[in-house]
């Protein structure tokens, strides 16, 4: 009997398992074969994720595992392929970029397997422990990456930040959840749901609530708890910030989304105006604060701090197409975020030095037209302008908040984005309408390839966009 | 011939010109005469099969016409397209103008031609689109989309303040919007579906008829504009090139009018009765007020432009009294106003290519070294006022018995706007052409070149022949026009017999 629950659990987390110890052998052949073998271990470490997102993607994996702390249905699936499809881009483009970044040690890719793999957990987390357990194992893996150029201050400093603050939501998190266990008696998410219903919920399980609420906020950076966004962005290496701006803002958002449609579902009144409020403060934030901006990596750490505002729109809608939403939502901004920062990984002088300016790019129109027409499609996509995929992200999350009569938050999102048009179109205004300065060194063949798919994905959205719509419908009603 | 889906033709074939272009390359006199030809063919050659769909429409008939339909993203949201005889003719203005745009660039444009071919092959599929939509999802696409070439086109090419320009027409009109797609995504819940067809025969409640309008009216006020919202488009004209100028004026402020008459009358009919007197206030004081605006400009392009918003508000007003002549007029004025302006901004590229200034105070006396120029501008100078015989009066005409038979008062104050628009048109007109010719600079322009006759002369035609013989467009549009009216008048009787059963 216990054999066979094993065995059946261990088929359920069979991604999961092959993914740690493939990292762990990762590990072994990097430490055998010394620093030079970094291009290696990471080649092997982009094979190894391909091959669990192909096995995710074409074994439908449907349970709960070890007695219902880990679940695998198809709403896990789909952020679970979304999650490795952007570690896997990043992966690439930081192997790309290596040398010049100065992270080019064997430790890098197993860190990010490490990390996905905390992803993964924490997308099928079905309990408060496997939470944490999850997202610890994710949040360990990213701290170090942040700090990984030893010899840039800067990139020192990001980490130290990342880890003190983030060490403070961990902390907050876990508070929650012992006030969330103590008020309810159970960790499992089935079981509190089902003590929530069975009795008026207690002031102290609020309490908690909102505690495991902040934490959260702080993994997605939202606001109030966004401070640590544009330093951290800004200091860690490039490739690393195109990580950070992808996989783990997936992760937190599934993790989001299934502690409060299944655990909290009972007490939807009020969770959903604490989501309510940091996703209208987010919008606001991301809409205000990225206008000053002049560096173009803190500028898309704003620019992610609004689009999570959005995507928690489709959240607080807290219905089947509000989910579906949420889930095009990520999938579209994965794509569109990817594209944007492997453009600012080719932003460099002839001489190699990276520039992060935005007035770097004046007249980029002329200089690399290739390169300032994917800039363009993924700015106003990013602003939300039709036919491109950042409209219909947009879309789909706010007719779910329609639906669910959440007015003001629909309306204060739409004019958000209306002011956050402001500081994308002066990207495009840089780009096209000034006189060309420099103009860069030429962009390598793989980043031109990953910036090239990502601006065919904005631009073809429109055509071929009911596939992923599809997908998403049929894995949000998992969820419900 | 049937199954042939000539509406998606017609909407797409300005792609493949865009291919070409894409395909070539812009160095030498070769390389843009190229650019040029492929240009001018690829419009001539939409708009030549945009006849087709006049040719093949059914005036008889007031629905939609050689529709399409097919599923598309998912929650309801198709790809549909079809005309009737309130959008067939914008179509048609739309593939008409374009030819001339491409001409009015000819020399004007000196660099980065390919960019700005392909920008305007791109507006024209996404107005065209605008205009055959029947899927309210796939409108807002087309209409929103149509910012993107527009911003590129007025901040690259476009004058001196053009940044600032390009910024405030897409913020402008962008805040307009967002607030009309909340309203779909309203109508979508209420109704079921996004499908025009099938929200024209839903009754929307009236409770939230108001709110739908009033969004929609945020967006349509904005692109038509509408005074006080206008003060994007004096900028926008000013700082855009010329043929810029002609889409802008021509069809983009087309796409405002078209939406009240698609969307706020027919769908949400009590709404727009509660609302018209303060629509009729706003296009009375638009009249009013920019044509005195007009009087005081400085700059040729700018007075043109509020004009522009002048003669919008005989559109708001013709719309919103809700009758045969009113809709009617509000239509032949859009459809007219589409040539005339589109034409006196080709007439001020005329010399600005010349002389490289808009300010009236530069001009004077060119009648005498250019005559024939001095002719065409005339005639447009003359539609534009509204002259019996050219386009522009119809139009004018029309609305105003329109408003007469809805509030007599409009009426009356709307019609002073025709002696205000004959004082700002034909001053101007004195100041340019007229007087004697004693600016240096101006003593050596040529008269008209080959290229610009082919560009004002059919305008001309145009402008005449539709003031003498309008009946071609009205019988498109009467049939449709009948039923919408009627639709309405059904439509607030209820609504009054129900407040009057509660009360």
């Amino acid at each position: 009997m216990i054999a066979e629950t094993l065995s059946a659990s261990l088929h359920l987390t069979s991604p999961e398992i092959s993914l740690g110890i493939g990292a762990l052998v990762l590990l072994m052949v990097g430490v055998f074969a010394g620093n030079r073998s970094a291009g290696l271990v990471n080649s092997l470490a982009i094979l190894l994720l391909i091959g669990v997102a192909a096995y995710v993607f074409v074994t439908p994996l449907d349970g709960l595992a070890f007695g219902g702390v880990f679940k695998a249905d198809a709403f896990a699936r789909f952020m679970k392929i979304a999650a490795l499809l952007a570690a896997i881009v990043s992966l690439f483009m930081a192997g790309l970029r290596a040398k010049a970044e100065q992270i080019d040690q064997f430790e890098f890719p197993v860190l990010v397997v490490l990390a996905t793999l905390g992803m993964m957990l924490m997308i099928s987390a079905n309990s408060l422990i496997s939470v944490y357990m999850g997202l610890e194992l994710q949040s360990l893996a990213l701290y170090v990456l942040a700090a990984m150029n030893r010899d840039s201050t800067r990139s020192t400093e990001a980490g130290l930040k990342y880890f003190v603050l983030g060490a403070l939501s961990s902390g907050m998190m876990l508070y929650g959840m012992s006030l969330v266990y103590g008020f309810t008696g159970n960790t499992g998410f089935a079981e509190i749901a089902a003590a929530l219903s069975a009795e008026t919920r207690s002031l102290g399980f609020v309490f908690g609530l909102v505690f495991v609420l902040s934490g959260f906020a702080f993994k997605i950076s939202a606001v109030p708890f966004h401070m640590w966004t544009p330093d951290v962005y800004e200091g860690a290496p490039t490739p690393v910030t195109a990580f950070f701006a992808g996989a783990p803002k997936v992760a937190a958002i599934a993790m989001l989304a299934r502690i409060v449609s299944s655990a909290f579902g009972p007490v939807v009144h009020d969770w959903q105006q604490v989501i309510v409020f940091i996703s209208i403060a987010s919008m606001l934030l991301g809409s205000f604060a990225a206008i000053g901006q002049t560096n173009i990596k803190r500028l898309m750490a704003y620019s992610s701090i609004g689009h999570m505002g959005y995507a928690l729109v489709g959240l607080a809608a807290h219905s089947v197409i509000g989910t579906s939403g949420l889930m095009i939502y990520m999938a579209i901004y994965v794509a569109m975020t990817l594209g944007a920062f492997a453009i600012i990984m080719c932003m460099r002088t002839a001489e190699g030095q990276p520039s992060e300016n935005i007035e770097d790019l004046a007249g980029l129109s002329k200089s690399n037209p290739f390169m300032a027409l994917v800039l363009t499609a993924l700015m106003f996509s990013l602003a939300g302008i039709p036919p491109l995929a950042g409209f219909f992200a947009k879309y789909f999350v706010f007719v779910a908040a329609i639906e669910a009569k959440l007015y003001a938050l629909a309306i204060i999102g739409v004019l958000a984005s209306v002011v956050g048009a402001y500081y994308y179109l002066r990207v495009i205004k840089v780009m096209w309408f000034d006189d060309a300065k420099g103009g860069f060194a030429p962009a390598s063949a793989g980043l031109k390839l990953v910036y090239g798919l990502s601006g065919l994905f904005v631009i073809a959205y429109v055509l071929f966009g009911s596939i992923l719509g599809d997908a998403a419908d049929a894995a949000a009603k998992s969820l419900f | 011939m049937t199954d042939w889906p000539i509406l998606s033709t017609v909407t797409f074939l300005p792609l493949v010109g865009v291919v070409l272009l894409l395909l070539m390359r812009e160095d030498g006199a070769n390389g843009r005469r190229n650019i040029l030809n492929i240009s001018l063919l690829t419009t001539v050659a939409t708009f030549l099969l945009s006849l087709l769909i006049w040719y093949g429409f059914d005036n008889a008939n007031p629905g939609f016409q050689m529709v399409e339909s097919h599923p598309w993203l998912g929650t309801g949201i198709g790809y549909r397209v079809g005309v009737d005889g309130i959008s067939m003719l914008f179509v048609i203005l739309s593939t008409f103008l374009m030819p001339f745009c491409v001409l009015a660039s000819w020399n004007a444009i000196e660099h980065r031609l390919k960019e700005y071919m392909i920008a305007f092959l791109i507006l024209e599929v996404l107005m065209v689109g605008v205009f055959v939509s029947l899927d309210i999802v796939l409108f807002y696409v087309f209409f929103e989309a149509g910012l993107i070439p527009m911003f590129i086109i007025i901040g690259v090419w476009g004058g001196k303040d053009r940044v600032y320009a390009s910024y405030k027409f897409f913020l402008y009109t962008l805040l307009g919007s967002v607030l009309m797609l909340l309203a779909i995504m309203a109508m979508y819940w209420d109704a079921g579906t996004t499908d025009i067809t099938k929200l024209l025969a839903h009754n929307f409640p009236p409770q939230m008829q108001m709110w739908l309008w009033l969004a929609f009216f945020a967006s349509f006020a904005v692109k038509m504009p509408m005074w006080p919202v206008h003060t994007w488009l004096p900028d926008a004209h000013v700082q855009a090139p010329t043929a810029g100028s002609v889409i802008l004026a021509g069809i983009l402020l087309k796409l405002g009018g078209y939406g009240l008459l698609r969307f706020s009358l027919p769908m949400f009919p009590v709404a727009s009765d509660f609302f018209a007197p303060m629509v009729f206030a706003l296009s009375v004081i638009a009249i009013i007020y920019t044509s005195l605006v007009a009087m005081m400009q400085e700059d040729i392009k700018k007075l043109i432009a509020y004009s522009s918003v002048a003669h919008m508000g005989y559109v708001t007003m013709g719309i919103f009294a809700a009758n045969q002549q009113g809709v009617q007029g509000a239509i032949f004025q859009m459809i007219s106003h589409g040539f005339v302006s589109g034409a006196l901004f080709l007439c001020v590229g005329v010399v600005y290519d010349r002389t490289h200034t808009r300010e009236i105070a530069a001009y004077g006396g060119l009648v005498n070294n250019m005559p024939k120029y001095a002719l065409a501008f005339m005639v447009f100078t003359m539609a534009n006022v509204g002259l019996p015989g050219t386009s522009g009066f119809i139009g004018e005409f029309l609305t105003l018995v329109g408003a007469f038979r809805a509030n007599t008062f409009v009426a009356l104050f709307a019609a002073t706007g025709v002696i205000l628009s004959a004082a700002y048109a034909l001053w101007l007109y004195r100041r340019v052409v007229f007087g004697a010719l004693e600016k240096e600079s101006l003593k050596s322009l040529l008269d008209l070149s080959g290229r610009e006759k082919l560009v004002l002369y059919p305008l001309i035609a145009a402008t005449i022949f539709f003031g003498v013989y309008p009946a071609p467009i009205f019988d498109a549009t009467a049939a449709s026009v009948d039923q919408l009216v009627n639709h309405y008048a059904v439509a607030v009787e209820a609504a009054h017999k129900v407040a009057a059963l509660v009360n």
